[in-house]
Protein backbone atom coordinates (compact mmCIF):
# COMPACT_ATOMS: atom_id res chain seq x y z
CA UNK A 1 0.00 0.00 0.00
CA UNK A 2 2.52 2.31 1.07
CA UNK A 3 4.93 1.47 -2.19
CA UNK A 4 1.34 2.68 -3.96
CA UNK A 5 1.27 5.88 -2.52
CA UNK A 6 4.76 6.41 -2.70
CA UNK A 7 5.10 5.59 -6.20
CA UNK A 8 1.88 7.54 -6.75
CA UNK A 9 3.74 10.39 -5.18
CA UNK A 10 6.57 10.28 -7.18
CA UNK A 11 4.45 10.18 -10.38
CA UNK A 12 2.99 13.28 -9.63
CA UNK A 13 6.36 15.23 -8.51
CA UNK A 14 7.64 13.79 -11.89
CA UNK A 15 4.07 15.21 -13.84
CA UNK A 16 5.00 19.32 -12.13
CA UNK A 17 8.47 18.46 -12.91
CA UNK A 18 7.75 18.30 -16.42
CA UNK A 19 5.02 20.72 -16.62
CA UNK A 20 7.23 23.43 -14.75
CA UNK A 21 9.87 22.74 -17.22
CA UNK A 22 7.84 22.90 -20.23
CA UNK A 23 6.59 26.59 -18.42
CA UNK A 24 9.77 27.32 -18.20
CA UNK A 25 10.38 26.37 -22.17
CA UNK A 26 7.70 28.42 -22.98
CA UNK A 27 8.70 31.83 -21.54
CA UNK A 28 11.86 31.08 -22.85
CA UNK A 29 11.21 30.24 -26.30
CA UNK A 30 8.38 32.95 -26.15
CA UNK A 31 10.44 35.32 -28.56
CA UNK A 32 11.57 32.89 -31.02
CA UNK A 33 8.47 30.58 -31.51
CA UNK A 34 6.48 32.62 -34.06
CA UNK A 35 2.73 32.87 -33.11
CA UNK A 36 -0.41 33.81 -35.58
CA UNK A 37 -0.87 37.46 -35.69
CA UNK A 38 -4.68 37.74 -35.23
CA UNK A 39 -6.35 41.05 -36.07
CA UNK A 40 -8.94 42.50 -33.19
CA UNK A 41 -12.38 40.73 -33.99
CA UNK A 42 -15.73 43.56 -34.26
CA UNK A 43 -17.45 41.77 -31.83
CA UNK A 44 -16.94 41.79 -28.15
CA UNK A 45 -17.05 38.05 -27.78
CA UNK A 46 -16.86 35.08 -30.24
CA UNK A 47 -20.34 32.83 -30.22
CA UNK A 48 -18.71 30.46 -28.52
CA UNK A 49 -15.71 30.01 -26.28
CA UNK A 50 -12.39 30.58 -27.95
CA UNK A 51 -11.12 27.57 -26.94
CA UNK A 52 -13.77 25.33 -27.84
CA UNK A 53 -14.26 27.40 -31.54
CA UNK A 54 -10.07 27.05 -32.03
CA UNK A 55 -10.71 23.14 -31.72
CA UNK A 56 -14.11 22.60 -33.28
CA UNK A 57 -14.61 25.50 -35.85
CA UNK A 58 -14.24 23.57 -38.63
CA UNK A 59 -17.23 20.71 -37.62
CA UNK A 60 -19.31 24.09 -36.78
CA UNK A 61 -19.07 25.17 -39.77
CA UNK A 62 -19.62 21.78 -41.27
CA UNK A 63 -23.24 21.72 -39.59
CA UNK A 64 -24.20 24.82 -40.36
CA UNK A 65 -23.68 24.81 -43.66
CA UNK A 66 -25.65 21.51 -44.33
CA UNK A 67 -28.39 23.31 -42.59
CA UNK A 68 -28.08 26.25 -44.75
CA UNK A 69 -28.09 24.45 -47.86
CA UNK A 70 -30.53 21.67 -47.22
CA UNK A 71 -33.23 23.30 -45.03
CA UNK A 72 -32.61 26.98 -45.82
CA UNK A 73 -31.65 27.61 -41.85
CA UNK A 74 -29.97 31.09 -42.18
CA UNK A 75 -29.51 32.18 -38.44
CA UNK A 76 -26.07 34.01 -37.51
CA UNK A 77 -25.02 32.00 -35.08
CA UNK A 78 -22.23 29.80 -37.03
CA UNK A 79 -22.75 31.19 -40.22
CA UNK A 80 -19.67 31.26 -42.41
CA UNK A 81 -20.84 34.85 -43.04
CA UNK A 82 -20.99 35.88 -39.42
CA UNK A 83 -17.41 34.91 -38.75
CA UNK A 84 -16.31 36.63 -42.11
CA UNK A 85 -18.44 40.11 -40.67
CA UNK A 86 -16.76 40.01 -37.19
CA UNK A 87 -13.25 38.75 -37.98
CA UNK A 88 -12.67 40.77 -41.24
CA UNK A 89 -8.97 42.66 -40.97
CA UNK A 90 -9.61 46.53 -39.93
CA UNK A 91 -7.86 47.41 -42.38
CA UNK A 92 -7.55 44.93 -44.98
CA UNK A 93 -11.38 44.14 -44.72
CA UNK A 94 -10.72 40.87 -45.13
CA UNK A 95 -10.54 37.19 -43.49
CA UNK A 96 -7.71 36.08 -45.89
CA UNK A 97 -4.99 37.66 -48.41
CA UNK A 98 -2.41 39.23 -45.67
CA UNK A 99 -0.27 37.00 -43.37
CA UNK A 100 -2.31 39.64 -40.64
CA UNK A 101 -5.58 38.25 -41.60
CA UNK A 102 -8.05 36.37 -39.25
CA UNK A 103 -8.45 32.90 -40.80
CA UNK A 104 -4.98 32.75 -43.05
CA UNK A 105 -2.75 33.68 -40.36
CA UNK A 106 -3.73 30.69 -38.61
CA UNK A 107 -3.85 28.45 -41.35
CA UNK A 108 -0.63 29.50 -41.79
CA UNK A 109 0.66 28.99 -38.83
CA UNK A 110 -0.94 25.39 -38.35
CA UNK A 111 -0.24 24.66 -42.28
CA UNK A 112 -3.74 23.71 -42.92
CA UNK A 113 -4.79 24.23 -46.81
CA UNK A 114 -7.97 26.66 -46.62
CA UNK A 115 -10.66 25.96 -49.52
CA UNK A 116 -13.47 28.31 -48.07
CA UNK A 117 -12.64 31.24 -49.79
CA UNK A 118 -12.38 30.29 -53.31
CA UNK A 119 -15.94 29.94 -53.12
CA UNK A 120 -17.31 31.96 -50.19
CA UNK A 121 -17.07 36.18 -50.26
CA UNK A 122 -13.78 36.90 -47.67
CA UNK A 123 -14.85 40.04 -47.29
CA UNK A 124 -18.18 41.59 -45.30
CA UNK A 125 -21.03 42.57 -48.10
CA UNK A 126 -20.10 46.57 -46.59
CA UNK A 127 -16.91 46.42 -47.47
CA UNK A 128 -16.66 45.16 -51.24
CA UNK A 129 -15.32 47.95 -53.36
CA UNK A 130 -18.68 49.12 -55.26
CA UNK A 131 -21.01 47.05 -53.55
CA UNK A 132 -24.89 47.97 -53.28
CA UNK A 133 -26.23 48.51 -50.14
CA UNK A 134 -28.34 44.99 -49.39
CA UNK B 1 -57.23 40.33 -68.70
CA UNK B 2 -58.22 43.05 -66.91
CA UNK B 3 -55.34 45.56 -66.02
CA UNK B 4 -54.07 45.57 -62.71
CA UNK B 5 -54.15 48.87 -60.40
CA UNK B 6 -50.66 50.10 -60.63
CA UNK B 7 -51.44 51.45 -56.66
CA UNK B 8 -52.23 48.08 -56.08
CA UNK B 9 -49.27 46.01 -58.19
CA UNK B 10 -47.10 48.29 -55.73
CA UNK B 11 -49.23 47.48 -52.55
CA UNK B 12 -49.20 43.90 -53.41
CA UNK B 13 -45.38 44.05 -53.88
CA UNK B 14 -44.33 46.03 -50.40
CA UNK B 15 -46.70 43.11 -49.14
CA UNK B 16 -44.42 40.64 -50.74
CA UNK B 17 -41.63 41.57 -49.09
CA UNK B 18 -43.01 42.37 -45.92
CA UNK B 19 -41.94 40.83 -42.64
CA UNK B 20 -45.18 40.11 -40.70
CA UNK B 21 -44.91 41.00 -36.84
CA UNK B 22 -47.40 39.26 -34.64
CA UNK B 23 -48.08 39.87 -30.67
CA UNK B 24 -47.95 36.70 -29.05
CA UNK B 25 -48.64 38.35 -25.73
CA UNK B 26 -47.95 42.25 -24.47
CA UNK B 27 -44.52 42.89 -25.26
CA UNK B 28 -43.40 39.70 -27.33
CA UNK B 29 -43.30 40.02 -30.77
CA UNK B 30 -42.30 36.95 -33.04
CA UNK B 31 -41.00 38.44 -36.57
CA UNK B 32 -41.72 36.01 -39.49
CA UNK B 33 -41.31 36.35 -43.20
CA UNK B 34 -43.59 36.17 -45.72
CA UNK B 35 -43.10 32.45 -46.10
CA UNK B 36 -44.48 32.37 -42.53
CA UNK B 37 -41.21 30.01 -41.62
CA UNK B 38 -39.23 30.93 -38.32
CA UNK B 39 -35.37 31.51 -39.51
CA UNK B 40 -34.16 28.50 -37.76
CA UNK B 41 -36.99 26.20 -39.11
CA UNK B 42 -36.18 24.17 -41.75
CA UNK B 43 -38.32 24.27 -45.07
CA UNK B 44 -40.85 21.96 -45.17
CA UNK B 45 -42.95 20.46 -48.58
CA UNK B 46 -46.18 22.36 -47.34
CA UNK B 47 -44.84 25.31 -49.99
CA UNK B 48 -43.61 24.62 -53.36
CA UNK B 49 -42.46 27.90 -54.69
CA UNK B 50 -43.23 28.42 -58.47
CA UNK B 51 -43.27 31.17 -61.27
CA UNK B 52 -45.71 32.48 -63.87
CA UNK B 53 -44.35 34.04 -67.00
CA UNK B 54 -47.28 35.66 -68.66
CA UNK B 55 -44.85 36.41 -72.49
CA UNK B 56 -47.34 38.65 -73.64
CA UNK B 57 -46.34 41.03 -71.12
CA UNK B 58 -42.65 40.49 -71.78
CA UNK B 59 -41.00 42.61 -74.77
CA UNK B 60 -38.48 41.40 -76.81
CA UNK B 61 -35.66 42.94 -76.13
CA UNK B 62 -36.00 43.63 -72.75
CA UNK B 63 -33.35 41.74 -70.61
CA UNK B 64 -33.97 43.18 -66.68
CA UNK B 65 -34.86 40.05 -65.46
CA UNK B 66 -31.15 38.98 -66.79
CA UNK B 67 -29.47 41.56 -65.84
CA UNK B 68 -30.90 41.51 -62.26
CA UNK B 69 -29.98 38.05 -61.88
CA UNK B 70 -26.33 38.77 -62.51
CA UNK B 71 -26.56 41.76 -60.61
CA UNK B 72 -27.86 39.86 -57.35
CA UNK B 73 -25.97 36.45 -57.76
CA UNK B 74 -22.26 38.04 -59.03
CA UNK B 75 -22.29 36.78 -62.60
CA UNK B 76 -20.16 38.28 -64.96
CA UNK B 77 -23.04 38.94 -67.60
CA UNK B 78 -21.35 37.48 -70.34
CA UNK B 79 -22.74 35.07 -73.02
CA UNK B 80 -19.66 33.09 -74.60
CA UNK B 81 -20.14 28.97 -74.31
CA UNK B 82 -18.01 29.29 -71.29
CA UNK B 83 -19.87 31.85 -69.18
CA UNK B 84 -22.16 31.08 -66.78
CA UNK B 85 -25.99 32.13 -67.42
CA UNK B 86 -29.14 31.54 -65.32
CA UNK B 87 -31.70 33.33 -67.26
CA UNK B 88 -31.49 33.35 -70.77
CA UNK B 89 -33.83 35.24 -73.15
CA UNK B 90 -35.31 33.02 -76.00
CA UNK B 91 -37.23 34.35 -78.86
CA UNK B 92 -39.77 32.13 -80.36
CA UNK B 93 -41.47 33.04 -83.75
CA UNK B 94 -44.67 30.93 -85.52
CA UNK B 95 -43.14 31.19 -89.15
CA UNK B 96 -46.90 31.20 -90.83
CA UNK B 97 -48.72 33.70 -88.56
CA UNK B 98 -45.54 34.93 -87.98
CA UNK B 99 -46.50 35.70 -84.01
CA UNK B 100 -43.36 36.12 -81.89
CA UNK B 101 -42.93 35.92 -78.42
CA UNK B 102 -40.51 36.46 -76.01
CA UNK B 103 -39.30 35.15 -72.93
CA UNK B 104 -36.93 34.33 -70.30
CA UNK B 105 -35.93 30.47 -69.75
CA UNK B 106 -34.08 29.50 -66.47
CA UNK B 107 -33.70 26.09 -64.44
CA UNK B 108 -37.37 24.97 -64.00
CA UNK B 109 -37.57 23.77 -60.76
CA UNK B 110 -39.29 20.36 -61.61
CA UNK B 111 -40.69 18.37 -59.49
CA UNK B 112 -39.42 15.57 -60.72
CA UNK B 113 -35.82 16.83 -61.59
CA UNK B 114 -33.23 14.47 -64.27
CA UNK B 115 -30.70 16.67 -62.82
CA UNK B 116 -30.79 14.86 -59.46
CA UNK B 117 -31.90 11.96 -61.05
CA UNK B 118 -28.51 11.18 -62.68
CA UNK B 119 -26.32 13.25 -60.35
CA UNK B 120 -23.57 10.55 -58.81
CA UNK B 121 -22.93 12.55 -56.08
CA UNK B 122 -25.64 13.68 -54.79
CA UNK B 123 -24.89 17.72 -54.68
CA UNK B 124 -28.04 18.07 -57.02
CA UNK B 125 -30.53 18.18 -54.96
CA UNK B 126 -34.38 19.61 -54.64
CA UNK B 127 -34.96 21.32 -51.14
CA UNK B 128 -38.12 20.29 -49.24
CA UNK B 129 -39.79 23.46 -50.78
CA UNK B 130 -39.29 22.71 -54.33
CA UNK B 131 -36.17 24.81 -55.19
CA UNK B 132 -33.82 22.93 -56.90
CA UNK B 133 -29.87 23.04 -55.91
CA UNK B 134 -26.35 22.18 -56.31
CA UNK B 135 -24.72 21.84 -53.33
CA UNK B 136 -21.47 23.02 -54.20
CA UNK B 137 -19.59 21.78 -51.34
CA UNK B 138 -20.26 18.15 -53.21
CA UNK B 139 -20.50 18.78 -56.42
CA UNK B 140 -17.61 17.21 -58.34
CA UNK B 141 -18.22 19.53 -62.01
CA UNK B 142 -18.82 16.45 -64.24
CA UNK B 143 -21.47 18.12 -65.73
CA UNK B 144 -23.75 14.89 -66.02
CA UNK B 145 -26.89 17.25 -64.72
CA UNK B 146 -26.35 19.33 -67.96
CA UNK B 147 -26.44 17.01 -70.46
CA UNK B 148 -29.50 15.50 -68.26
CA UNK B 149 -31.31 18.70 -68.31
CA UNK B 150 -33.82 19.11 -71.05
CA UNK B 151 -34.13 23.51 -70.28
CA UNK B 152 -30.57 23.56 -70.76
CA UNK B 153 -30.57 25.74 -67.43
CA UNK B 154 -26.86 24.86 -65.94
CA UNK B 155 -23.50 26.00 -66.41
CA UNK B 156 -20.24 24.86 -65.27
CA UNK B 157 -18.10 27.79 -63.83
CA UNK B 158 -14.67 27.20 -66.13
CA UNK B 159 -12.79 30.24 -64.59
CA UNK B 160 -11.54 31.22 -61.56
CA UNK B 161 -14.52 33.62 -59.64
CA UNK B 162 -13.78 36.48 -56.96
CA UNK B 163 -15.71 39.27 -55.33
CA UNK B 164 -18.81 37.09 -54.62
CA UNK B 165 -21.83 38.14 -53.19
CA UNK B 166 -21.53 37.00 -49.23
CA UNK B 167 -24.29 35.16 -50.10
CA UNK B 168 -23.73 33.19 -53.58
CA UNK B 169 -20.62 31.16 -53.24
CA UNK B 170 -19.63 30.72 -57.01
CA UNK B 171 -16.24 28.92 -57.33
CA UNK B 172 -14.41 27.31 -60.38
CA UNK B 173 -14.80 23.69 -61.22
CA UNK B 174 -18.69 23.60 -60.01
CA UNK B 175 -21.98 23.51 -62.04
CA UNK B 176 -24.79 26.25 -61.03
CA UNK B 177 -28.38 27.26 -61.73
CA UNK B 178 -31.19 29.58 -61.16
CA UNK B 179 -31.81 29.01 -57.42
CA UNK B 180 -34.61 30.95 -57.56
CA UNK B 181 -32.79 33.58 -55.44
CA UNK B 182 -32.77 31.00 -52.56
CA UNK B 183 -31.36 33.74 -50.15
CA UNK B 184 -33.92 36.25 -50.76
CA UNK B 185 -36.64 34.31 -50.44
CA UNK B 186 -35.11 32.28 -47.21
CA UNK B 187 -35.50 36.32 -46.18
CA UNK B 188 -39.30 36.36 -47.44
CA UNK B 189 -38.78 38.23 -50.56
CA UNK B 190 -39.33 37.45 -54.14
CA UNK B 191 -36.56 36.07 -56.81
CA UNK B 192 -34.49 39.33 -58.08
CA UNK B 193 -35.67 38.79 -61.73
CA UNK B 194 -38.97 39.16 -60.66
CA UNK B 195 -38.47 42.22 -58.14
CA UNK B 196 -36.68 43.80 -61.58
CA UNK B 197 -39.86 42.91 -64.22
CA UNK B 198 -42.36 44.31 -61.18
CA UNK B 199 -39.99 47.20 -60.77
CA UNK B 200 -39.57 48.09 -64.60
CA UNK B 201 -43.51 47.65 -64.64
CA UNK B 202 -43.59 44.92 -67.00
CA UNK B 203 -45.58 42.76 -64.25
CA UNK B 204 -44.72 39.65 -66.24
CA UNK B 205 -43.68 37.13 -63.41
CA UNK B 206 -45.51 36.16 -60.62
CA UNK B 207 -43.50 34.04 -57.95
CA UNK B 208 -45.28 32.67 -55.09
CA UNK B 209 -46.52 29.25 -53.31
CA UNK B 210 -48.30 26.84 -55.90
CA UNK B 211 -49.68 24.92 -52.92
CA UNK B 212 -51.38 27.70 -51.54
CA UNK B 213 -54.68 28.15 -53.19
CA UNK B 214 -54.91 32.03 -52.33
CA UNK B 215 -51.62 32.96 -53.53
CA UNK B 216 -51.55 34.84 -56.57
CA UNK B 217 -49.85 32.72 -58.51
CA UNK B 218 -52.01 29.63 -57.76
CA UNK B 219 -55.22 32.09 -58.67
CA UNK B 220 -54.05 32.70 -61.56
CA UNK B 221 -53.02 29.16 -62.62
CA UNK B 222 -56.61 28.21 -62.40
CA UNK B 223 -58.24 30.91 -63.73
CA UNK B 224 -56.20 31.05 -67.17
CA UNK B 225 -54.45 28.43 -69.25
CA UNK B 226 -50.85 27.72 -68.91
CA UNK B 227 -47.98 25.97 -70.86
CA UNK B 228 -45.40 23.50 -68.92
CA UNK B 229 -42.37 23.58 -71.26
CA UNK B 230 -41.85 20.27 -72.70
CA UNK B 231 -44.66 19.17 -71.01
CA UNK B 232 -44.55 15.39 -72.68
CA UNK B 233 -41.34 14.91 -70.28
CA UNK B 234 -43.66 14.86 -67.47
CA UNK B 235 -41.13 16.61 -64.98
CA UNK B 236 -43.93 18.72 -63.53
CA UNK B 237 -41.71 21.88 -63.60
CA UNK B 238 -42.28 24.95 -60.96
CA UNK B 239 -41.85 27.85 -63.79
CA UNK B 240 -44.98 28.05 -65.71
CA UNK B 241 -45.78 30.19 -68.97
CA UNK B 242 -48.48 32.20 -70.56
CA UNK B 243 -49.16 33.11 -73.90
CA UNK B 244 -47.03 30.60 -75.94
S1 LIG C 1 -21.84 18.44 -62.18
FE1 LIG C 1 -22.09 18.40 -59.93
S2 LIG C 1 -24.33 18.60 -59.61
FE2 LIG C 1 -24.02 18.06 -61.77
S3 LIG C 1 -24.22 15.81 -61.85
FE3 LIG C 1 -22.00 16.25 -61.60
S4 LIG C 1 -21.65 16.25 -59.37
FE4 LIG C 1 -23.88 16.39 -59.68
Amino acid sequence: MAGRAVFAGLIFATALGAGWALAQERTAAAGRVPKPALAQAKGDKCVDPTDFMRRNHMQVLLHHRDRTMHEGIRTPQHSLKGCVECHAGPQSGTVVGGSDDFCQSCHAYAAVSIDCFECHAARPRQARAGARKP
Amino acid sequence: MKPVDPTRRQFLAAAGGAVSILTLAPGVLLLAPAHGRAPDQPVTGKVRWGLLIDTTKCAAGCADCVAACNRENGLSGGTRPTDPQWIRKVELKDRRPGRQASLPMMCQHCAQPPCVDVCPTGASFKRADGIVLVDKHICIGCRYCMMACPYKARSLVHEPVTGQSPDVPRGKGTVESCTFCVQRVDRGETPACVEACAAARHGAMVFGDLNDPASEIARRLAAYPSTRVRADLALDPGVRYQGI
